[in-house]
């Protein structure tokens, strides 16, 4: 009996990612979500600018490629368009917490019935490597070639944390995917985030910690202790906002 | 059913998107189109499935376009001068991911914040295709409150014929003129939508809408085919009106709230024993060229009649070929040439080219 | 018996597969994919327990597991 494959959510297309890039784990907990719930058909996605740019290729699903940071309007519109649509963005950290700072607060507060899948891996990847939002304090990237300087350009905008204090938002999770106990419960998240939508809870977004060996120069394995001592201890891990969590125990 | 009701130009507009189809409204406040979002917000909640958002941006409302444009429905979007400025991105992405929608620009004077009172001077950032890469914007401007409800039906029926964003460049005066009109716009034509996003329902392929291009060559392909359409809507569509012209020696050119002035201009002075006519473009892209080109072997000089510091005069020069003199009669900032001083400028040229 | 089976030519050699294993038995192969990767292989299948740890960890679904 097969206990693992590829989901059918995604399709044939070779990720194009580079080696040991988490990205491709968080695509595939978000085609098995999509396969567990049954809702391949009426799935529509937002793909947004960076290195997720594109994931229309390869969501086994109708797919929208959005500007930079517009990703939650459009999905907005589309949303809007059919109720029945199961709609979800698929964010980096520049395009949802910097140019699409705006798009993700106020979709938010409107309570969209949406799913955010937000990739954070501290760092612009397709650009190559410049300091984004969520760059760590001293993490050197290329625009911060002597580490991020919070005097001259401030500090990391923590999202979870930040939309916590948005009404309209329904449920917020941080995860991460730096072992297999927690890409188990990065799943959970993401698939309670589908699920949310489905009965019509409202904003959703799960905020996962993503490696990114390249522009951080370390190797896979080396990377993955990174974000476990260095992203987590800025980032907590959990679950930020649960409208309904008292409901459901 | 030719039953006429009195409207404002603002309202007459909106109605006509609703009768048109539209069920979504994205916009954002801003003057002097105000009107359009309230009337919007009045009536959407009214309609089965009907949309009215007021967005946190510009940029947000013309994305929320985008998404239902995505999903092959009637949408349009409303804003004025400075909000269209931010909006040319998503002009530029409805073109690139060839998606029709609405956009409707009631000007005001610019640069910049400029000021809330009528103004022409976006025509080049509307016929230009207002945003990056090389693209048009079907671009409609009606000169009376039935106009505005003609234009609007035209406008999505071409922007999903030809699958292009349309826009409707109107002004402070269009949209707060009361003129009596009829909305009876007859049927509305079914287009193919089969690209449309509406969930595969497990029973087609994916259908993706996108406008990224990493393949040089793949990205040429969709830019050629992309304007053999285009050149099928300047062979097709390009519309406008002819006005006192069968023996004019002189050619006004004049749209929207000028084309009214000019008209008067024109009538006090054929009293006069001036030959004087207008031709008035409806599309201003596409450019009524050849009717242009065509008058230019007949008459002897051109007056193009402005509310900017003179950007259409440059496309009457090129569709004339620089064959005759043209002239720029023009008000700016919210001023509007007064009857008056286009029958000066009139009657300058009558007597100024032999 | 479990059993995993690499998809080779898909595999970019990242080895995060290698590290998630609690037999240790998945390594990366000495020989050189289509892509031009050192692929993850397993070598002592018999002792293979199909936690499905290693496709867990892979970004590339490159492993498919049966027990």
């Amino acid at each position: 009996m097969v206990v693992f494959e590829k989901p059918k959510a995604l399709t044939d297309a070779p990720l194009h990612y580079c080696p040991g890039c988490t990205h491709g784990i968080i695509h595939r907990l978000v085609a098995e979500a999509i396969d567990e719930l049954g809702i391949q058909g009426k799935t529509i996605g937002v793909a947004s600018v960076g290195c997720s740019v594109f994931t229309y290729n390869y969501f086994n699903c109708d797919m929208v490629q959005a500007a930079h940071g517009r990703a939650p309007a459009v999905a907005t519109g589309v949303k809007r368009s059919d109720k029945n649509n199961i709609v979800f963005t698929y964010q980096g950290d520049g395009d949802l917490a910097a140019i699409g700072t705006a798009e993700t607060v106020h979709s938010a507060a409107r309570g969209e019935n949406i799913t955010v899948i937000f990739v954070n891996n501290a760092i612009y990847g397709m650009t190559g490597g410049q300091m984004a939002p969520t760059t760590l304090p001293g993490q050197v990237t290329q625009t911060s070639p002597y580490g991020r300087d919070t005097e001259a350009v401030g500090f990391p905008v923590k999202v979870c944390e930040m939309l916590s204090k948005v009404d309209g938002a329904t449920y917020l999770e941080r995860v991460a995917v730096n072992n297999v106990a927690n890409v188990k419960k990065a799943k959970k998240a993401i698939k309670k985030a589908f699920q949310n939508q489905i009965e019509g809870k409202g904003f959703s977004l799960v905020e996962v910690l993503s490696t990114c060996p390249t522009n951080w120069g370390m190797a896979p394995d080396k990377s993955l202790k990174w974000l476990e001592e260095n992203m987590i201890p800025y980032y907590p891990l959990g679950v930020y906002k649960d409208k309904f969590a008292k409901e459901e125990e | 059913m030719s039953e006429k009701v009195l409207m404002k130009g603002n309202e007459a507009l909106a109605e006509a998107a609703i009768m048109a189809g539209c069920h979504h409204y994205f916009g954002y406040p801003i003057t002097p189109q105000t009107e359009v979002a309230a009337y919007m917000a009045k009536r959407m909640p009214k309609i089965d499935g009907g949309v009215f958002l007021q967005a946190e941006s510009e940029i947000a409302a013309i994305n929320m376009v985008i998404g239902v444009a995505a999903t092959g429905k009637r949408v349009m979007t409303s804003s004025s001068s400075p909000g269209i400025s931010l909006k040319s991105e998503g002009l530029s992405y409805l073109a690139g991911c060839d998606l029709p929608a609405l956009v409707v620009n009631v000007q005001r004077g610019g640069p910049g914040l400029g000021g809330i009172q009528p103004s022409q001077s976006d025509y080049f950032q509307a016929t230009r295709g207002a945003g990056h890469g090389d693209f048009h914007t079907l671009v409609l401007a009606p000169n009376s409150v039935q106009e505005m409800v003609d234009m609007v039906f035209k406008g999505f029926d071409l922007a999903e014929k030809y699958r292009i964003p349309a826009m409707i460049l109107s002004d402070g005066t269009m949209g707060q003129m009361m003129e009596p009109v009829s909305l009876d716009m007859g049927e509305i034509k079914e287009y193919d939508k089969s690209w449309a996003l509406t969930g595969t329902k497990g029973e087609r392929k994916p259908n993706i809408v996108n406008s990224l291009f990493l393949e040089a060559s793949e990205l040429e392909k969709f830019n050629f085919e992309r304007f053999e359409r285009y050149k099928q809507i300047e062979e097709n569509e390009a519309m406008y009106e002819e006005y006192r012209m069968e023996d004019a020696e002189i050619c006004v050119v004049a749209f929207g709230v000028a084309s009214r002035v000019s008209q008067n201009a024109i009538d006090e002075a054929r009293k006069q024993g001036i030959k004087v006519g207008m031709i008035r473009p409806i599309t201003l892209w596409p450019f009524p060229k050849k009717v242009l080109n065509a008058a230019a072997d007949k008459v002897k000089a051109f007056i193009s009649v402005e509310l900017s510091m003179g950007q259409m005069i440059e496309d009457i020069e090129l569709a004339i070929r620089c064959k005759k003199p043209v002239e720029l009669c023009n008000r700016v900032g919210g001023m509007i040439p007064s009857t008056a001083e286009v029958l000066e400028k009139i009657k300058e040229v009558n007597g100024g080219v032999k | 018996m479990a059993k995993v089976t690499f998809d080779k030519d898909t595999c970019k050699g990242c080895g995060l597969c290698v590290g998630a294993c609690p037999k240790g038995i998945v390594k990366l192969s000495d020989e050189l994919n289509i892509k031009g990767y050192h692929p993850a292989e397993v070598t002592e299948q018999e002792n293979c327990i199909g936690c499905a740890f290693c496709a867990t960890m892979c970004p590339d679904c490159v492993i498919t597991v049966e027990k």
